[in-house]
């Protein structure tokens, strides 16, 4: 490592380094830095109102930042729009995973593929994703909006997948599915991340996330008060006590 | 003082004509005081969140039955008002039923009953062998004995006619106080942000929605009527479809259609803005003058949406708006 | 009196038919903007006179061929489209939708205003005539079957757009959540823009089917604005699909009724089924909601 790359990234895919951001009249982030390497699966855990989702909406540039610097792969997020992030390999499952809901299912994966440099990979993707989701296969032409939810939660990461990101953020996969459909997403996240693909997840069901990722930061209010691998986490007295309920 | 100073304002524009106002400002000002009656009827229902383009329909009946049963059987404007004043609340019942009871809102409400405007306009050309068509009508002058009719409406003296539309006008400013008072006033503002919570809790939103749309539809008609009257003359264009009723909703919105004098301020600024355009090139280029009127009132509803008199009180009142639970509808 | 199958009769309905292919085409590109950007044009009809005026210049009187002064008025009118959403519709965008209606409101006037400036009242006719085709004891005349044909084809290709393109399923997807667009790569304004000149181009058609078979002069597009907007809000805003079928039963009513009667009193009749169906399916006849 001779020549250091611009903004030194140490390695690092994605780093936020002392983020704050918030709505208006509203700040939800406190100084937060992180940061995900390549290959990594990283958690983000925390109580309701944490601020999770606002992290990743910051990351997305749906929400500005009012101090600090997103970094992906070196490059500054600053100047960068908020349609223009996932060109740079960054792609987000959405809360509520947000279906086009009167599109079918293909519509939604080529939705996926927008991008003018994801278009000519569309088939050869498609087919990675339905390999992936064989399900989605057998929908292939349902309106979105008739899935099922764990089904419409496939649909929302390959949707994701379909550009071909170097990093996938998801955010609260979990939510709103029954406990049998919870278990089958998170074999589904860490078949992902067996893939090769580097993944941020954020998390409230953090017993469950905790087994699937490498490492995992606690926010809390809006502040990063914890973080470490995974197992040594799921050890800690502090989580034990107040999220595990143990 | 405060308290007396609308009186003051009131009487100075009582006088005013009586002081030698000459000709012209006078004709101007019962212009402005007949439509800012008219504006206001509209507001009440706009500032609902009830945007009717429809209005020009309601003008329309108002104007032509009065004078057509005036015209084809001599029947006194007297006894022709009332009728058209039943023949509006019909219309605006049968337009205002559907789309109250089936919450036909917003986009809709505005094309709906724009829609209507128009079809009144072609009704009215469709009838040429009554109506004259598109060359408008002009109601038999009742005037060649005496400078007065009482029982065709007809004044030759213009003072008459502005005292007549200045009683008018308070009596539409009076109806706007009475419905700001009243308990329904306070409901229809709870419709107009949250019609299924308003409904919850026990308000009938659509017999609510249909009086005011009554009320505002019958000033709107009487409007009309005097309108015809007054300036004797009428055709389609001037008292029905989109044209006008678009104008009615741009005065209004010049003038700020939140505040009770808001739509009066607005009849005065877009007759006067038109008139003195007209004046400036009305002769030498034809149509100049409402190319920039047009381009005006685009420019208004981008940069002053509030309009003139909401925007001024509003600046005057620093932050605290003119009327902010009525802003959103 | 009259015996009701007569062939004139049938010649109405007929008529009719190829009107609605013509009235389903001037509701499409209505239902198109406001589906996506959620804003009715109501200076639409304005845009399709524009578009005429184009046309007559360039054809009648700088002497372009007719079709190349078609291609012309098509570009001129999506520019317009797209000028109007820039300049006009973004800055109230957040606003409350009233005056978004009343902007377009304000074009409406502003454009009629100009044309009067510009071009005068009198009517004018790009001279160009058909034969009428006789079948029988029927005639057709050949600017409605070659509009009828061109709006269909036209339908047709922008189904296909909207179906099979990327830019054509995200005009479509805007319209469910606007919110997320950026996360598919896609720059919500980008799409308005494109959606507004798509508008723009549709009137800009039915601007070269109208130029045929009408005088131009400033007040045209309210013989053309109301029905529009009836046939719109019949078959359910931003409803495609109903729009077009709505256009066809309009066109009926005003072609048989003005066979009977008067043209006005065949929107009257219109008007006064567009009521009844209100009180019957208040969401237009084929809205969902």
């Amino acid at each position: 490592m001779s020549i250091p790359a611009p903004k030194s990234s140490g390695g690092a895919m994605l780093r936020l380094e002392g983020v704050s951001a918030g709505y208006a009249g509203f700040q939800a982030l406190f100084n937060v830095s992180l940061e995900v390497r390549p290959g990594e699966s990283v958690a983000v855990i925390g109580p309701n109102g944490a601020g999770k989702t606002t992290l990743l909406r910051t990351v997305s540039k749906l929400i500005e930042l009012s101090a600090g610097e997103i970094l992906m792969e070196g490059r500054s997020l600053h100047a960068v729009p908020a349609h223009e992030v996932i060109a740079l390999g960054i792609a987000q499952v959405p809360e509520g995973r947000r279906l086009f809901a009167r599109l079918s299912v293909e519509e939604n994966l080529k939705m996926g593929a927008f991008l003018p440099a994801a278009r000519p990979r569309y088939t050869e993707r498609l087919k990675f994703v339905y390999s992936l989701f064989p399900r989605l296969q057998e929908r292939s032409s349902q309106i979105a909006g008739t899935l099922s939810g764990g089904e419409q939660q496939m649909c929302a990461i390959g949707r994701a997948l379909m550009s071909g990101p170097k990093l996938l953020l998801l955010d609260e996969p979990s939510a709103g599915l029954a406990p049998v459909v919870v278990q089958s997403i998170f074999a589904l996240v860490k078949r992902i991340c067996a893939e090769g693909y580097t993944v941020l997840i954020v998390e409230q069901n953090i017993r469950q996330v905790l087994k699937v990722v490498d490492r995992a930061y606690l926010l809390e209010t809006g502040r990063i008060k914890m973080d470490g691998p995974s197992a040594e986490l799921l050890a800690s007295d502090e989580i034990r006590k107040a999220y595990l309920g143990i | 003082m405060m308290r007396a100073l609308p009186w003051i304002c009131l009487a100075a524009l009582a006088a005013a004509p009586l002081v030698g106002l000459g000709n012209y400002p006078l004709h101007m000002l019962i212009q402005v005081l007949l439509w800012g009656f008219v504006y206001t009827g509209w507001s009440i229902m706009g500032r609902l969140g009830l945007v009717s383009f429809g209005h020009g329909a309601f003008l329309g009946i108002g104007a032509y039955v009065v004078v057509m049963l005036w015209n084809a059987y001599g029947v006194s404007p007297w006894i022709g008002l009332p009728i058209a004043l039943a023949l509006t609340a019909v219309v605006a019942f049968v337009i205002g039923y559907p789309c109250f009871r089936f919450k036909i809102v917003g986009h809709y409400f505005a094309l709906v009953t724009l829609a209507l405007s128009e079809i009144a306009r072609m009704l009215i050309v469709a009838l040429r062998d009554h109506t004259g068509g598109s060359l408008g009508v002009t109601p038999k002058t009742a005037l060649t004995e005496s400078a007065y009719s009482l029982v065709a409406l007809q004044f030759s003296s213009k003072l008459v006619w502005f005292y007549i539309v200045l009683a008018v006008w308070l009596g539409g400013l009076w109806v706007w106080k009475k419905m700001d008072r009243s308990m329904a006033r306070l409901a229809l503002e709870a419709i107009s942000q949250e019609e299924d919570a308003a409904g919850s809790i026990g308000i009938n939103v659509t017999r609510l929605k249909l009086g005011v749309t009554l009320i505002s539809a019958l000033m709107t008609c009487v409007g009309g009527a005097l309108y015809a009257q007054y300036q004797a003359y009428v055709n389609p264009d001037s008292v029905a479809g989109i044209g006008i009723s678009l104008q009615m909703v741009f005065g209004v919105i010049a003038g700020g259609m939140y505040v009770r004098l808001g739509p009066t301020v607005g009849a005065a600024f877009t007759l006067l803005l038109a008139e003195s355009l007209r004046l400036m090139f009305g002769n030498s280029l034809h149509a100049l003058d409402s190319t920039i009127y047009g381009l005006m009132l685009v420019l208004f509803i981008i940069f002053m949406p509030k309009g003139i008199l909401g925007g001024a009180l509003e600046a005057v009142k620093g932050k605290k708006a003119a009327s902010p639970d009525v802003q959103r509808a | 009196m009259m015996q009701i199958f007569d062939v004139f009769l049938l010649e109405a309905v007929l008529n009719g038919l190829l009107l609605g292919g013509l009235l389903a085409l001037l509701s499409l590109g209505l239902n198109l903007v406001f589906g996506v950007i959620d804003v009715v044009w109501i200076c639409y009809a304005e845009l399709i006179m524009v578009g005429m005026y184009a046309i007559y210049y360039l054809y009648a009187v700088f002497g372009w061929p007719l079709l190349l002064a078609m291609a012309a008025g098509v570009l001129l009118v999506a520019a317009a489209g797209a000028a109007l959403h820039q300049f006009v519709i973004r800055p109230v965008l957040a606003a409350e939708p009233i005056n978004q209606l009343l902007v377009t409101g304000g074009v409406l006037f502003f454009l009629q205003a100009a044309a009067t400036l510009a071009f005068g009242i009198e009517f004018k006719n790009i001279g160009v005539s058909f034969p009428p085709i006789v079948v029988g004891d029927i005639s057709f005349s050949m600017p409605r079957l070659i509009s009828f044909g061109v709006a269909l084809a036209g339908m047709l290709a922008l189904y296909l757009f909207l179906k099979r393109s990327y830019l054509g399923t995200a005009i479509r997807a805007i319209s469910q959540d606007r919110g997320i667009m950026p996360l598919m790569g896609v720059n919500p304004h980008r799409i308005f823009i494109i959606t507004s000149a798509l508008g723009g181009g549709l009137a800009g058609l039915a601007a070269c089917l109208l130029v045929l078979q009408y005088d131009i002069h400033p007040a045209i597009g309210l013989s053309f604005g109301p029905i529009t907007f009836l046939i719109c809000v019949l078959g359910g805003l931003g409803n495609m699909a109903g729009g077009f079928v709505a256009a066809f039963i309009f066109a009926q009513f005003i072609s048989v009724g003005g066979f009977f009667l008067a043209v006005e009193w065949g929107y009257v009749i219109a008007f006064v089924f567009f009521i009844a169906v209100m009180f019957w399916r208040p969401q237009g006849i084929w809205g969902s909601k």
